[in-house]
This record gives structure tokens, sequence and C-alpha cells, in this order.
């Protein structure tokens, strides 16, 4: 608390051990993530990114699927969900066309997004809804015991590919660029200050907005490929990361043990999907278009 | 409450009954749907899609029926009444949200219009073969309302009180069409608009430090917040307690399942929704639903012509099963005689209900077509032998 000078728009409660607390469900505390996992810390810098961006509690809502990072969701102190796998953003999807006021965010693991979910992200991405994507990318199936992932890259050991994977590995912020995204970075759990800047970033900017942070999960996939603990994932990503601020994402691969690519590569503007529905619906039906509000037949 | 004026397309129309059952969703308060073109379902979303910028609302193409089916839940908890439309493989592919409605107690609305099965089976023909996936998809225990129109005009009038139900009860309402139903069209008026009961959502009027987003009222049902209000609430597939947070205890499990199941029970019984005919001095009566229960008239009529005391029940709510019904006229008759167009389906569940007091006899037929009315007489003449 020291050096927090930032403005501080709720209460901290003088028995809080963080000042983060207002932000989480200290109800449902001891989480579940292991010594060492890389979530906690961008939870810390998500709600960093909430305070400094001045947002609304009461309007932002968070979405989760399913696997480690799909825990999120519940202990946020928001309006949360935790969906089905690799449904959060469709679910997301239909939040936000109902209730375009809230600020919806969709909190999820590689695996839920890219694999299971990986339909759902190209087509959001494609009709720029305004939802900000933030993928904790560990590299593998977590929750359920460190399998391959497609985010998974070669040569990896994985419970299901215990000779090494040789399928190539998803570059998550070239899909995310190509599918329409309007915002792209990527981050890793080293970079903390950088990570919480580019969340309150998206926090601010409309459209379909995409962070892929790399996190490491030293239970299942650090172990399995001798890469040391949580500290040792650290002290590689900063040997091992390089700020390419607008590189271009084709060149942004992951590779088990070379450089990874940090920084913001993408950030345009394209019509949102209530921008396009509000032009095109006002060009054929004129003043018979009755513009959606917060849905709400007979509620 | 009465229905928004807007949404209501009052008068008397010539319609089929996928198009009467997206005015009834509008007659309904439904100002938002999510779907995914497939045959025969797909007129009840060309037309929302058509009608809803007029209203005001939402209609979105998804990318596959797992996002439609999810998408719809997303907009209930921002505010909306909510449906998607889908026929046999949609239908499967739905299955995991289904459960998601059920766990979560999202009310809302899945409209099947059934076709010939299993797999891409008869696009276009008419099936009613889903019956027992509509109650046992998902995986789990759980419980769901489904509803089977017979005509255009109910097509209209049940979407309405299938919005209701899935309001009052907080479950997911299946509108059980088939090919038939949906594709006829015939005259179905449609009411003013303070003529429609809707019912509205039950949101809390507690303050949010007070409120515990699934402590179940008197009725069993809790009462339901939206997003964006300041509750910051938690909602979550996995087992929850009162508070909706996670528990993976015994205890929670069993008293959240049971609830999920028990809280249906008025449905089963006092409130299950049906159409008799001559059940007075029956000796064998017709059990059956949407387009078969129209063949079936048929053959009412032609037993009855022959001296036969032949009576009708027709199954309005299919889900949950009107047992006590069933098991009462098994009491008095000597048989009940099933038709459906599947192999064997609601049959079981009036064998169930019957417990071997009358004979039970299925009228099966693969689908692609409707039986011949002959077929059920020749069953209603073989019953009472």
């Amino acid at each position: 608390m020291n050096e927090t000078t930032l403005e501080v728009p709720y209460e901290i409660p003088v028995d809080a051990h963080n000042p983060v607390e207002p932000f989480l469900r200290m109800d449902r505390m001891p989480h579940i993530w292991c010594p060492g996992c890389g979530i906690g810390t961008t939870v810390n810098c998500f709600t960093r990114a909430l305070l400094d961006s001045k947002a609304d509690l009461d309007k932002v809502a968070i979405v989760s699927g399913i696997g480690c990072t799909g825990r999120v969701a519940g202990y946020a102190s928001l309006d949360s969900f935790h969906t089905t796998h690799g449904r959060a953003i469709p679910f997301a999807t239909g939040l936000k066309l109902a209730n375009p006021e809230l600020q919806v965010v969709v909190y999820s693991g590689d695996g839920d997004l890219f694999a299971i979910g990986g339909n759902h992200f190209i087509h959001a991405a494609r009709r720029n809804m305004d939802l900000k994507v933030i993928c904790v990318n560990n590299l593998t199936y977590a929750m359920t015991g460190g399998q391959t992932a497609p985010t998974t890259p070669s040569h990896v050991i994985s419970a299901t590919s215990p000779y090494g994977v040789f399928e190539p590995a998803f570059n998550l912020v070239a899909l995310a660029e190509a599918a329409g995204a309007s915002y792209v970075a990527r981050w890793t759990t080293y970079h903390v200050k950088q990570l919480a800047r580019s969340m309150e970033e998206v926090l601010k900017k409309k459209g379909f907005c995409f962070i892929e942070v790399l996190s490491p999960c030293p239970t299942l996939y650090q172990r399995r490929n001798k890469m040391g603990d949580g500290l040792d994932t650290m002290k590689f990503y900063k040997q091992a990361s390089k700020v390419r601020h607008g590189a271009p994402t084709s060149e942004c691969a992951l590779t088990k043990s070379g450089e990874i690519v940090v920084g913001k590569f993408v950030d345009r503007d394209r019509p949102g999907y209530f921008e396009l529905l509000n032009a095109q619906m006002t060009e054929t039906l004129g003043e018979r278009y009755a513009e959606p509000e917060v849905v709400c037949g007979n509620c | 409450m009465h229905a928004d004026p807007k949404g209501v397309l009052t008068g008397v129309h010539f319609l089929d009954g996928d198009h009467a059952c997206c005015e009834g969703t509008l007659a309904a308060g439904a100002r938002f749907s999510a779907g995914y073109p497939i045959t025969p379902s797909t007129e009840v979303v060309e037309r929302f899609a058509s009608r809803i910028p007029t209203v005001g609302g939402i209609f979105i193409q998804m990318e596959d029926e797992l996002a439609a089916s999810i998408a719809i839940q997303g907009a209930v908890w921002g505010g909306a009444k909510a449906f998607t439309v889908t026929s046999g493989p949609g239908f499967s592919l739905m299955m995991e949200h289904l459960g998601y409605a059920a766990m979560t107690e999202t009310p809302c609305v899945f409209v099947n219009v059934q076709r010939g099965g299993p797999s891409t089976g008869l696009p276009t023909l008419p099936a009613q073969a889903d019956m027992m996936q509509a109650r046992w998809g998902s995986h789990g225990d759980y419980g769901i309302i489904a509803l089977c129109p017979n005509s255009p005009q109910e097509c209209f009038d049940l979407t309405v009180t299938a919005f209701n139900l899935a309001e009052e009860f907080r479950v997911p309402v299946m509108m059980m069409l088939d090919e038939c139903v949906g594709h006829m069209t015939e005259k179905v008026v449609i009411p003013e608009a303070e003529r429609i009961q809707v019912t509205p959502r039950r949101y809390t009027k507690r303050q949010p430090a007070d409120f515990r987003l699934y402590e179940p009222l008197a009725d069993q049902v809790p009462d339901m917040v939206r997003a964006g209000e300041g509750y910051r609430f938690h909602v979550t597939g996995l087992t929850h307690d009162d508070r909706g947070y996670p528990s993976m205890n015994v205890e929670t499990q069993d008293r959240h399942v049971r609830r999920l199941q028990d809280k249906l029970k008025p449905l089963a019984n006092g409130r299950a929704l049906s159409e008799t005919e001559n059940l007075e001095d029956a000796e064998v009566v017709v059990v059956s639903y949407g387009i078969t229960s129209r063949v079936a008239q048929r053959a009412l009529q032609l037993a009855r012509q022959q001296g036969i005391r032949a009576g009708k029940f027709r199954l309005i709510s299919a889900w949950p099963f009107p047992e006590a019904r069933i098991a009462e006229l098994a009491g008095r008759v000597k048989a009940f005689v099933v038709p459906e167009l599947n192999l064997g389906q609601m049959v079981h569940e009036v064998a169930r209900a019957a417990a071997g007091k009358a004979k039970v006899m299925p009228v099966t037929h693969a689908g692609g077509g409707v039986h011949p009315p002959e077929t059920i007489l020749n069953a209603i003449v073989e019953a009472v032998r």
C-alpha cells in the first residue's frame, strides 16, 4: 500500500491483508491454484486495471469457461459466470447483446478458448463483438492433468504426448489478428506492469480485444519438461522475452525455449457489432427500426 | 402482467406452426433469439429476424447450436427473455446447455421442430423421436418441461405458456413441435395484448447484502437478479450452495439436484396440461400428442362408430409426465393405445404409470409420415378384444 498513490475509489477494510481484497470473493479463499501458478498474478493485474480504468464495478461482468483459468470468474467480486467448456465467448455474446451497458470480460485458458472454443473465438473476432478476452496461456490442459493443448509447443512432453508433441501449435496472436480482433497483445506473468496497462487499455477500447498472457504451470508443464519451478519460469520469461510493439504477429509464434515476442501488436478501429447493426437497419428500415435497448420484454 | 403490445400481432392470420411459434415468442416478451439454421425449424427464426428490428431486440445467427443455446442464457442473465430453435441434430448439440440451464436455473425456451432421426435422418419429414431426449438428453438428474402443440394456433398459445412456465419455475422449457405441425398452415387468432397473460421474471426485492442467489422460496424456486444491478452474483454449472458458490459435497449435491426435480411436481399432477374426450365411459384410451393426436382423432371417431367406448387423452405437457392422471385412468379402463412417430417412447411412461392395471399397446412408426388412422383403429379394436 505504501507506494500506491492512485485514488482508491473503494474502501479497503481495515483488516484487509491485500488491497485487492475488495475485488475478490474473500469468502471463497483459499483459491485452488498451485504454488507458482501465474493465474493469480494475472488476476492481480486485472484488479489493478479495473482500479486504474475507474470502471464502475457494478457494470463489469466476467465470464469464464472451464479449466484452471476458468475459475477466475468464481473469485472475482463482480457479476460472474462460470459457464461450460469452451462456451464463455458465446455466453458473453448473449450477455453483451442483451445488456449493452455492461463491460463484458471473458477470462479463460488456452485449451478452453482455442480448442473446444476455437470456433467461437474466431466468430466473435469477425463480428468485432465488444468483448475483452483475456487468455491465460499455460501451454497445457492443467485442470485435467497436463495434456497436450493446441498451444503446446513442439517437442514438449505432456500427459498425452509422452514421447513429445509433434503437431504444430496455434500462434494465438496471429489467429486473433487474422480473425479481425481490434486489439491484440501478448505479455507474460513476468510483465505485470505492462499487462495491467494492456488490460486497462482494453477496458477503455471498443470492440473485440485480445490479450494473451503466458503463464507457468509448474505442477504439470514445467515439472514434466524439467523446466524448474515458478521462479525459474519467471527467470526464463525475463531472459527470453523481447518487447516488440507492432511486430508482425506472423513472426510471434512460440517455441519450447526460444524467444518470446511480447508487446502490443494490433490496435485498430473497426466498426463494432452494434454500429454495423444500427447502420444496416437504419439504412433499410429507416424510422421503423427500433434500436435495441437493454432488452427486457416483460421483465 | 399483460403482454407488451409492441410484440403482439393482434388479428386473424393464416400461419404455419413455425411462424405462429415465432409470434408466440414475441407476444411472450422474448426480445432475444440466437439460432443456427436447420430444417424444418428455420422459419421460426427467419420470421423473428424479420420482425425483431421493428419491435426492438436482437436476433443473432450464431456459428453453431452450442453457441446459440448458450448465447440465449447469457442474454437471460443480462435481463432478456430468450429462446433458440432447432431440430434433431441441433437438438443433440444443445444438450450440454440444456443441462446448464437446468443446473443454473436459467429460464429459457428451446423450440425443437422434430424430424426423422437418428443422425441426419429425414431433414424434411416428421417424427416424434426426441421425446426421451428432451427429458433425459443431458447428463445428470434434473427436471424440464416439454409442451406438444398439435396446431399452429397451439404453436402460438403454448409458446406464450412455455415462456410463462420457464419464468415461474426457472427451468428450460421445450416446445416439441414436429415437422407436420411446424409446416401446416391454419387459422391463428392472436388476441389483443391486454388479453395475453405473461409471467414477469421473478426478480428479488431484496437488497444485495440480504440476497442469496440460490436460496429457494416456498415453492422451491429461488428468485433471480440480472447482471449490472450491483448484486455481484456468481453463476456456475458446478454443484453450488445457496450463495451460488461451488460446493463439492454429498449434502449440497443431494439438496440441489433433488430440488431441480421436485420444484416441478405441481406440473406433474394438478397443473398438467391435457385435452380429453369421452373418458367417462371409456374402456380404451388413446394417449397421443402432436400431429399423431390429429390422426388419432379420426381413429377414435371410427372406433365410436363401431360401438367401442374409446376415449382420448392428449398430452399437451408431456414432461413432467402426468402420471397421476394416467394411474387414475388405469384403474378403470381396459387398455391404453399409444401411437407415436417413434419406436416407442412416451408409451414407456404410460406403462410405468399404469403399473400393470391396464394393458398398454404401442403403435409405432419410424417417422417420415404419419400413421394411417386405420392402424390406430386396429390397435383400439385389438385392445378391447
